[in-house]
């Protein structure tokens, strides 16, 4: 399991770099998403990979560690999911204002000449 | 211990009431919004202030105000924590943002809706986290800020803004990507969140993951840099700084100290002298990149001729010099770099105050303003009690302009007799005395290139900075009239005079910086006061809450 996260993570994020650093804003815009769904797999594999062990206090099961899985990691990315997706749809807002201002998705506002 | 309990989280919670409140107000009636805004930045300095003394007052030890936000003891749930380094940079925060909103009541504030509420939430985010003591929260509040910026950097519209807008929020996004990671690794290898935990944890941690808890601090560090505007990730600076508006670009100067200020929290606490093999961590690195970051700065004022570039490149020039300062790391460069964080901020957003007064001027008086000041609403009462103070000219602003550009040069530049030649001075001895005295100094070469910098880039500054004023103040051509307007003037002079009472007071500020410093150089007793905070006892304790939910 942890192999196949670890590709997960290295793909989204690998294609997440690749689609920031081109010229048309909504590729940026895509590989920012792809970066933070990256960086949230990221922080949620921080905790334990396991498998039905809920962070939950259950009358009868033991409290320690070994039979739960560690609920921070989770609360971080329940938050870093919700800023995320807020400011990525600010971002797409002035992408919008941006094509319409400038009548091209170039991430300069310019065509380029080549 | 304070006599307030709860004024340490004052500084986070009033700018959010006050922002509440404004939106409840609607979009219509921006006056008193404005008004608002204002006296909500005038009592934020005010309780700032309070802080300030109130940590002062403590002494030498034991001046640390520790807030437990859900009444949950120290490594479980979020702390704030007030101590000397975040008590000043409230108080620098409160002074700017009021200038900033006195300034935004004549034109900006009306140029579109929700510039008001979008202030108050920037401050919210800067005072959050210069008072947070959470790792996560940090974050969050770095995004709150961010968020309010984006907002507040495209107010006014326009092509330019638009455009580095774009980059702007781009470049942060993917920053805050690299602050997320960080946050994640390190938490993986020490297991908590809040900054004391983590500084008492950093010692301990085995030597197969230190490689790893390294990486997570320099992705850290990279995301800080990238707000702190280090050189080579600081492009993205100059253009967004240019075209923001005036009142929001004097704020931005903060938003650059932010990102200096959290490396200055987390790597004298976390990475500190006494943290075993992961002391001082990149400190050589911080040196390198605050002198390229200086020479970049200095090199672009010469480059440039707008006014609005020339400030941008000289907030670059102070965040090469305080990087530096961080990276020397003796708590005489510290304590200096201090007094130069307050000085250099303090003239920064004076000058980008200033800068639009004189671009409104060159313009032909009011060809800019009229495109931004709309025809006021049906509803905006303007004519009654605000008509007399936001509109009354004042008779000499030519030479009101003229004299207050000779002040900021004067301030950037670092001359005497101002606060910007007292900083530099500071600066200067900290650096020179260890290699003068000939002890043990860790890098004798470094203090000379920074010394060699500092006048470099003062005496560059010095250049442009009369240059500019030639081209803009002599070589008119019978100018008309510019319309100075009177809550225009009073923002710029209040900064003028801020830098004034720094180089009158200077004693007791860089008493308060060594002060300072002496309490960064001693990490334990942070960690200590963070540790020694008790839950207030009560019936009824508030039941478990995830750690660091907004």
């Amino acid at each position: 399991m942890e192999a196949i996260l670890a590709l997960v993570i290295g793909v989204l994020a690998g294609s997440g770099v690749w689609l920031v650093l081109r010229p048309r804003t909504f590729q940026v815009v895509l590989g920012l998403v792809l970066l933070s769904y990256a960086v949230n797999l990221f922080i949620f594999s921080v905790g334990s990979l396991v498998v039905a062990r809920p962070p939950l206090v259950v009358p009868g099961a033991p409290t320690d560690l070994a039979h739960h899985s560690d609920p921070v990691p989770q609360a971080l990315v329940l938050t870093a999911i919700v800023i995320g997706f807020a400011t990525t749809a600010l971002f797409l807002v002035v992408l919008l204002a941006s094509r319409g201002l400038h009548r091209t998705d170039h991430v300069d506002g310019l065509e380029d000449f080549a | 211990m304070p006599t307030l309990p709860h004024l340490v989280v004052a500084p986070v919670v009033l700018p959010l009431v006050a922002a509440m409140l404004m939106l409840l107000l609607g979009s219509r009636r921006r006056v008193l919004a404005s008004v608002i805004n204002a006296a909500a930045a005038l009592l934020g300095l005010g309780v700032a202030a309070a802080i300030l003394w109130q940590v002062d007052a403590g002494g030498d030890r034991g001046a640390t105000a520790v807030y437990l936000a859900s009444n949950w003891e120290a490594p479980f749930g979020i702390v704030l924590v007030a101590d000397r380094l975040s008590a000043l940079l409230l108080v620098l925060t409160g002074t700017v943002a009021f200038s900033a909103a006195l300034y935004a009541m004549s034109a900006w504030g009306r140029a579109g809706v929700y510039f008001h509420p979008l202030f108050q939430l920037l401050l919210m985010g800067l005072n959050g986290a210069f008072l947070t003591g959470d790792l996560f929260n940090l974050f969050v509040f770095f995004e709150v800020a961010l968020a309010a910026s984006y907002g507040l950097h495209l107010h006014g519209s326009g092509t330019a803004r638009v455009k580095s807008g774009l980059h702007y929020i781009a470049v942060n996004l993917v920053a805050s990507s690299l602050f997320l990671i960080g946050i994640a690794v390190v938490y993986g290898i020490t297991g908590t969140l809040t900054m004391a935990d983590i500084a008492a944890t950093v010692p301990q941690v085995a030597d197969a993951d230190r490689g790893l808890l390294h990486a997570g601090a320099a992705l850290l560090a990279t995301a800080f840099l990238i707000k702190a505007a280090m050189w080579p990730v600081n492009f993205w600076l100059v253009p967004t700084y240019q075209a923001a508006s005036a009142p929001v670009a004097a704020l931005f100067a903060l938003m650059t100290r932010l990102g200096v200020y959290t490396l200055l929290r987390l790597w004298t606490l976390c990475f500190s002298a006494e943290a075993g093999a992961s002391a001082r961590l990149g400190a050589d690195l911080f040196v390198v990149g605050g002198l390229a970051t200086l020479l970049f700065g200095t090199i672009g004022m010469i480059a440039d001729r707008p006014l609005a570039r020339v400030a941008g490149f000289s907030i670059l020039v102070s965040s090469g010099t305080l990087l530096a300062a961080l990276g020397l790391g003796s708590e005489a460069a510290l304590s200096a770099a201090l007094y130069y964080l307050l000085s250099a901020t303090v003239a920064a957003s004076a000058l980008f105050l200033l800068v639009e007064q004189i671009e409104r001027m060159a313009s032909g008086g009011s060809a800019r303003l009229a495109e931004l000041d709309p025809e006021p609403d049906e509803d905006t009462n303007l004519d009654d009690a605000e008509m007399p103070l936001v509109g009354r000219r004042l008779p000499i602003p030519l030479a009101l302009l003229g004299l207050g550009f000779m002040i900021c040069a004067v301030l950037v530049a670092g001359l005497p007799p101002l606060s910007g030649f007292v900083a530099k001075l500071a600066l200067l001895s900290a650096v020179m005395r260890p290699i003068v005295d000939g002890g043990p100094t860790t890098a004798p070469a470094a203090g000379w290139l920074l010394f060699a910098a500092l006048l470099l880039s003062g005496l560059v500054a010095l250049v442009v900075m009369a240059k500019a004023g030639i081209r803009h103040f002599w070589t008119s051509s019978a100018p008309p009239l510019p319309p100075v307007k009177f809550v225009e003037a009073l923002p710029i002079l209040l900064l003028m005079l801020a830098g004034v009472g720094l180089t009158l007071r200077a004693e007791d500020v860089l008493r308060y910086a060594g002060a300072t410093a002496r309490e960064l150089a001693t990490p334990a007793a942070y960690v200590e006061a963070v540790f020694s905070a008790d839950p207030r006892p009560g019936p009824t304790r508030p039941a478990g809450r995830a750690e660091a939910a907004p």
